[in-house]
């Protein structure tokens, strides 16, 4: 397998057929709470809801647990994650603060002064990572 | 004989577009985002096109991960404001102009392009928004200003389409819309970015230098632009700001010295920093 050439970028993950391929059926459960049909059943039976998509019970435990950062660990990408986020009352603003591990208010005002610098943050070697 | 007379390049965010509908544009947070765009809706309503071709994304809404089309021209009638999680936009319902969406469809595909045709779709925040930006306030009652053929791009799973690939879509846009026979003014959109992550530890990524040099290059030298490596934009301008490509489908259907009118930039938008230019052609 060739080397990807984005791999070498700190605190990220590129969404490529490999990571689609591992969270498809954990990113199709996310979606599936876009719709108010998919929220509903959901809330009605969560366990009954979740074992009727294929994902593992690694995938399946990271959902429980609402940690975001495994799921995307486990091949889920944000614009998914982010449904089940919004199931959970958490917007994006909100959800960047829990995968940054800053909080809410700690990122936001990050934001407001400019964002996250691109100095430091464009190699994992410069966060001390291989 | 249908002509392409200006671009357009803005941000979509979510946010922006729900600020629009919760009347909360004058909010310190909010009134420099808006303040922008000012100049960018007189000038639109002294130049009303009469189609827009708007590029986008599609945001895991009319499509999961179960298709995933390069390009995908939309060519039904009309087009409803999607429900994203939380009830659809509040805004008109998109109108195409059919004919004209037909004959791009062929023409695209006999130019080599091989793009997937939809009869139905619903279209999101990524369509919705920068029409709300360069027309205003419209309620689901009202008509857009102007019809519109959707073109969605994927960039969602990488990769998304090359820069190169998105140019030449522009061209290849511009030799249909050109060969089409009914006078018609035509817009052409190009939206997302500019620089933003959404994901995991390095979310809130925020380069206004790479953004402005971006800026400046969509005017002074798009074809360079045009050659900018995907791992470039998401290094430099993290790994949503590849949606960026989408920009050089607008730019691609401009002369190479079209004439840049307007443009904006402003940090932030919820997680992302807003970007917007008005490209002229000369002969327009």
């Amino acid at each position: 397998m060739t080397k990807k050439d984005y791999e070498d970028i700190p605190g990220t993950f590129v969404f490529d057929a490999d990571r689609s391929r591992e969270g498809y059926h954990l990113n199709q459960f996310c979606i599936s709470l876009g719709k108010q049909k998919g929220r509903d059943a959901y809330t009605a039976d969560p366990e009954g809801y979740l074992a009727s998509f294929k994902m593992t019970e690694e995938q399946r435990q990271a959902v429980r647990d609402q940690d975001w950062n495994r799921m995307l660990e486990l091949g889920g990408n944000v614009y998914y994650t982010a449904k089940l986020a919004a199931y959970h009352g958490i917007n994006f603003q909100g959800l960047a603060g829990l995968m940054t591990g800053m909080g809410r208010e700690e990122y936001r005002k990050m934001m407001l002064e400019g964002g996250r610098p691109i100095e430091g943050n464009r190699y994992k070697s410069e966060w001390g990572e291989e | 004989m249908a002509r392409i007379t200006a671009g357009v390049a803005c941000s979509h965010v979510p946010a922006i577009g729900v600020a629009m509908d919760t009347g909360i544009t004058n909010e310190p947070y909010w009134q420099p985002v808006f303040k922008g765009f000012e100049k960018s809706r007189e000038w639109m309503k002294e130049n009303t096109p009469d189609v827009i071709f708007l590029t986008y994304n599609d945001h895991c809404t009319a499509f999961d991960a179960s298709c995933i089309p390069t390009f995908a021209l939309g060519c039904a009638a009309e087009f409803q404001p999607a429900d994203e999680g939380w009830g659809p936009r509040p805004v008109p319902v998109v109108k195409n102009h059919q004919k004209l969406a037909s004959h791009i469809a062929q023409s695209l595909i006999l130019d080599e392009f091989d793009i997937t045709i939809m009869n139905e779709m619903d279209v999101d925040h990524g369509l919705t928004v920068p029409l709300s930006l360069m027309f205003g306030e419209h309620g689901p009652e009202d008509t857009w200003p102007a019809l519109v053929i959707p073109l969605a791009v994927n960039v969602v799973q990488y990769p998304a389409p090359t820069g190169n690939r998105c140019y030449n879509l522009g061209k290849a846009v511009r030799r249909a819309v050109e060969s089409f026979e009914e006078d018609l003014n035509v817009m052409v959109f190009g939206t997302g970015g500019m620089s933003h992550q959404l994901q995991y530890k390095r979310a809130g990524l925020i380069n206004p230098e790479w953004d402005k040099r971006f800026l400046d290059l969509m005017t002074e030298d798009p074809v360079f632009a045009s050659k900018i490596p995907h791992v470039e934009y998401l290094r430099e301008a993290g790994s949503e700001g590849v949606e960026m490509v989408m920009w050089h489908v607008m730019r691609g259907a401009l002369d190479e010295d079209a004439v840049e009118i307007h443009r904006h930039y402003h940090v932030p938008a919820s997680n992302t920093a807003v970007g917007h230019i008005i490209l002229e052609n000369r002969a327009a």
